[in-house]
């Protein structure tokens, strides 16, 4: 993770992790989760969905597990779950 | 990473919605579906039981909500969702009854209904999505459409003042009241979840886009309204209902405006007419 100024307790402190699941047949494409998760996790699809949306894909591992796009989504299309054994 | 197959959890919220009937019925980019899971994750949050609630709604895109949930829940006539509501309260006071309506529908059509469950102090959480115009008919004006805003009936622009519903609710004796937007959704979130656990009459304005019959015709992508959601409002609780009128160019003022302690019309009630039956009550949990 980049920081502008790195905390002095960066060392003991757990950054949380998450996996984000995408429901591809469930979007709609608004977007609103690509444009507002932030750490720029996601981005749109080059693919259609069965709908003719483009879904969002992830393309960086970067996910924080902060909900926010699971929130966010009017779908119910994406969530996130906490990384269990995949490294911080 | 691959994300082809689908996932081997559930969505969170799915114990909460009738998946049989997803996808529901909102346009893409509306922002009904955003409040809707805001709200959901309130209901989960207060840890009742899910038969302790009922969610009513009235008619429009967002009246869809009862038909959504997976709790017990009323889909009714066009502006009637509060007496339908105020009705279950009365009858069944130890339900929590959540009513999810549009702007036009509480507090137009059914405005009436609106100032007089929020004079009594009716004990409801109500969730009013404000897209700014009546969507599942077209996008005609509303009593919520900024002034100067095109709409299928105002080609020109809209040339009366709409509503500030927040000042309205407080006017009319709401003891809650608060606004966010569906970008908000933690806040939301809280703001709902609090209302559920408290008494009283709450109203919590949300503002969302409706970008098909709003946004098409005053040039503003859902995307568009979620950045004006973000950059050109002001969080301050505590503010004075007065100063919320919307208008995005001063910047909208959002947040918990009003939170008052006052006895519920069905407890005074209750109280006067039925005194063995809250004494009795009052035996019980001490
Ligand atoms: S959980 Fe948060 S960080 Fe992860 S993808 Fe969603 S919005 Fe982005
Ligand atoms: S917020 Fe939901 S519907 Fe919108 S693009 Fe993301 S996954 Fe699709
Ligand atoms: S018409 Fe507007 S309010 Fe209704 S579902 Fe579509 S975008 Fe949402």
């Amino acid at each position: 993770m980049k920081y502008w100024r790195v905390p002095l307790d960066s060392n003991e402190v757990q950054v949380s992790r998450g996996k984000v699941h995408i429901i591809e047949e469930r979007c709609k494409g608004c977007g609103y989760c690509i444009e507002y998760c932030p750490r720029e996790v996601l981005e749109f699809s080059k693919a259609y969905n069965a709908k003719g949306y483009h879904p969002p894909v992830v393309r960086s591992e970067d996910c924080l597990n902060c909900h926010y796009c699971e929130l966010l989504c009017p779908e119910f299309a994406i969530f996130s779950v906490e990384a269990i054994g995949e490294g911080v | 990473m691959k994300n082809k197959s689908k996932p081997d959890v559930p969505h969170p919220l799915e114990d909460l919605v009738r998946m049989d009937r997803i996808p529901h019925i909102w346009c893409s980019g509306c922002g009904t579906g955003s409040v809707f899971a805001s709200c959901l994750t309130a209901i989960k949050q207060t840890g009742i039981d899910y038969r302790r609630f009922t969610m009513v709604s009235g008619i429009g895109c967002s009246g869809r909500g009862a038909g959504y949930i997976n709790i017990d829940s009323f889909h009714t006539t066009h502006g009637r969702a509060i007496p339908f509501a105020s009705g279950i309260k009365m009858a069944n006071p130890d339900l929590n009854v959540i009513v999810f309506s549009g702007d036009g529908d509480l507090c137009a059509i059914g405005g009436n209904h609106f100032i007089h469950a929020a004079r009594r102090n009716m004990d409801l959480t109500v969730v009013c999505i404000n897209n700014f115009t009546y969507g599942m008919t077209g996008g005609q004006v509303a009593a919520t459409t900024p002034f100067g805003a095109k709409s299928a009936t105002t080609s020109a622009g809209n040339p009366e003042s709409p509503f500030n519903l927040p000042l309205l609710a407080y006017a009319a004796g709401a003891t809650y009241v608060a606004r966010w937007t569906m970008l908000h959704s933690r806040d939301l979130a809280d703001a709902i979840k609090e209302s559920i656990l408290r008494k009283g009459f709450s109203f919590i304005e949300v503002l969302s886009p409706c970008p098909i019959n709003y946004g098409r015709r005053n040039k503003e992508k859902a995307l568009d309204a979620l950045r004006k959601y973000q950059k050109n409002t002001i969080v301050k609780n505590g503010a004075n209902p007065a100063e919320a009128d919307i208008d995005f160019d001063k910047g909208v003022i959002l947040g918990k405006f009003i939170d008052i302690d006052k006895a519920t019309c069905d407890e005074s009630y209750r109280k006067m007419y039925r005194p063995q039956e809250t004494a009795d009550k009052q035996l019980k949990t001490g």
